[in-house]
């Protein structure tokens, strides 16, 4: 009975100041949507760093099927090959600089290939022997990249030298400068929410200050005053967050998985269903939001 | 269902079926709380520089009785009704309701206080957008009362409150003594062990007047204390009940049956100011003292 008298007070205060509600999950809405944002963000480098990235710092691939490089006029690489860059590794000159290495065969690169690229139709069309394998490099200092470049790059049976991390690196300093823009705007806009929930559960207990008033003379509960309240907050504001993530997931599967994936086959983009990770946390912290600026607000403006 | 607020302020009949103890337990717990409502010494002083708005009263109202307050604005009625209901909190002194020192009720039980007591205003605070039933409804519903019951209990007060068949209607389609009754029916729904009327003839014209304190009385009757603010001399000259007259804070009249103003004081029938320090408790089950007896006969429940 309490809880369907709850309920019907819900109702009935969402009902009249339904153009406050409304701006409450809009700008819920917007400013959950750049926390989102910040996150996808983060999720993408993620998935862009792939397997090795924060493992090793360099890559020697090796000579493939079709390896057009100087090192590879005897086509693919030969195990005798492999022994010999494994030796170079390991002798005093080189492993000075190194921490340690590791093989990454085909297959075992089909298989990070998997993982990373899970999402672009580009995984189907890809088969082991495509894949290079190559020598993965930890670095003791990841500035001396040109030392291991130098002494590999000619060696036979070596493709190519590659720093990871100098072609990732600029475009992730991007991409987390853009999450910290998006953060900075969330911020402001949660601070605007706030606000806006606690003008509106002030709005909404003045203009029902004649019940509460008989309420407590009659002996309810704070609970019974305070609660529909807070949930009328708390409502506007999960309908915000859903929205939010709703739009996160809009993006993640129009934007990236029908658009730029297309425009850019080579990048691992994340999947639609991982930004649905983010609606959980998004969600959260609408309630928390609301939650506490209510509370706050009916400390100040209901005495029960 | 156990009944958890404050059983000490219920009527009997409220009460679920218990066993003969717990009855006798009940029964001794009643005697010892004859006493409603216990003022000591009570000082309420809003504003430092202003003269206190209760100033040392000391004041005990039985069980099932009706009490007149009266006195000009300004003269701490208001702030005696409030401070039973512990909207505000004595400056010194101790307010006593049904036994319980009301300073030492924390906070989050301060509700089960208001449940055992019932109160109605002059402006009758009705809830405009809902019906007769819903008003009174409301009060119970919002203290978690099921629904049959409700639908029980509602017909049975608009009943008493002389509202039959006017269940439907809106406060506005009602006229001021009408909707006087509907907030009597709703103060008393949950059955509280006080109502306190702050002058809730105000609004109204003599005749209707009338009609509210035979709803009074007759709540009274059944074993409600009713503590009734106000100014309308004609009212209590008419029902020759119990009056307490403040002025500027102090209780300067306590009498039994008596009229508005008393010109003309009775021997036998002025109330002393008691000494409450001089009194103990526990000797209340005793045989009523000398000067309580014009009222003995309609105070006892």
């Amino acid at each position: 009975m309490r809880l369907q008298f709850i309920l019907g007070e819900i109702g009935s205060g969402l009902r009249r100041n339904l153009s406050m509600v409304v701006s409450v999950i809009l700008v819920t809405f917007v400013s959950l949507t750049f926390v989102g944002a910040a996150g996808m963000l983060q999720l993408q480098i993620n998935q862009m760093k792939g397997y090795w990235y924060d493992k090793v710092q360099v890559a020697i691939f090796l000579c493939g099927d079709g390896s057009t490089a100087p090192g590879c006029a005897t086509g693919t690489v030969t195990p005798e090959q492999q022994e010999n860059l494994r030796t170079l590794l390991q002798s005093p000159a080189v492993s000075q600089y190194i921490n340690d290495f590791q093989f990454e065969s085909k297959e075992d690169a089909y298989k990070h290939f998997k993982e990373q690229f899970s999402n672009s139709p580009i995984v189907d069309s890809v088969t082991p022997d495509q894949l290079p394998a190559s020598f993965r490099i930890n670095m003791k200092d990841p500035e001396k990249y040109q030392i291991i470049s130098e002494t590999f790059a000619s060696q036979p049976g070596v493709e190519t030298v590659i720093d990871q991390r100098q072609v990732l690196e600029r475009l992730f300093s991007v991409m987390n400068a853009a999450s910290l823009v998006a953060v900075s705007i969330a911020g402001v806009m949660t601070v605007c929410a706030i606000l806006l929930i606690a003008t509106t559960i002030r709005l909404s207990a003045f203009s029902r200050r004649r019940e509460t008033g008989i309420m407590r003379l009659v002996g309810a509960s704070k609970i019974v005053i305070q609660l529909p309240f807070i949930l009328e907050g708390v409502i506007a504001a999960v309908i915000g967050a859903a929205l939010a993530s709703g739009t996160l997931w809009a993006v993640a599967h129009f934007f990236l998985g029908e658009y730029m994936s297309k425009q850019y086959p080579d990048t691992a983009f994340i999947s639609p269903a991982q930004t649905l990770l983010l609606a959980p946390a998004l969600i959260g912290l609408g309630v928390v939001l609301a939650g506490t600026s209510s509370l706050l607000t009916l400390r100040r403006y209901l005495r029960v | 269902m156990r009944i958890v607020e404050g059983p000490e302020l219920y009527f009997p009949q409220e009460k679920a079926p218990a066993p003969v103890a717990d009855l006798a337990h009940k029964a001794a717990f009643c005697r010892v709380h004859r006493v409603m409502i216990r003022f000591e010494n009570v000082t309420k002083v809003y504003d430092q520089n202003a003269r206190p708005a209760l100033d040392a009263v000391s004041l005990e109202i039985d069980r099932g009785e009706f009490a007149f307050l009266v006195g000009a604005s300004g003269s701490g009625k208001s702030t005696f009704l409030r401070l039973v209901l512990k909207e505000d909190r004595a400056t010194s002194g101790i307010v006593y309701v049904a036994g319980q020192n009301v300073a030492n009720i924390s906070s989050w039980r301060v509700p089960r206080l208001r449940r055992g007591i019932g109160v109605v205003f002059q402006d009758f605070r009705l809830l405009p957008q809902k019906n007769v039933f819903a008003n009174v409804a409301f009060a119970m519903q919002v203290i978690g009362k099921s629904r049959s019951v409700i639908r029980d209990t509602v017909p049975e007060v608009l009943k008493t409150v002389g509202l039959e068949g006017k269940e439907r209607r809106m406060p506005h389609e009602l006229s001021g003594g009408e909707q006087q009754r509907v907030a009597i029916a709703r103060a008393v729904v949950n059955r509280p062990g006080i109502l306190l009327a702050d002058e809730p003839t105000g609004n109204l014209d003599p005749t209707t007047s009338m009609g509210i304190m035979g709803v009074l009385d007759k709540i009274n009757q059944n074993g409600t204390t009713v503590v009734m603010a106000t100014h309308d001399d004609d009212i209590v000259n008419e029902m020759r009940k119990r009056v307490v007259e403040l002025k500027n804070g102090k209780v300067i009249r306590d009498e039994a049956r008596a009229l508005y103003t008393s010109m003309i004081p009775v021997v036998g029938q002025s109330r002393r100011l008691k000494d409450a320090s001089g009194r103990d408790d526990a000797a209340d089950a005793g045989p009523p003292r000398p000067d309580r007896s014009p009222r003995s006969g309609e105070d006892q429940l």
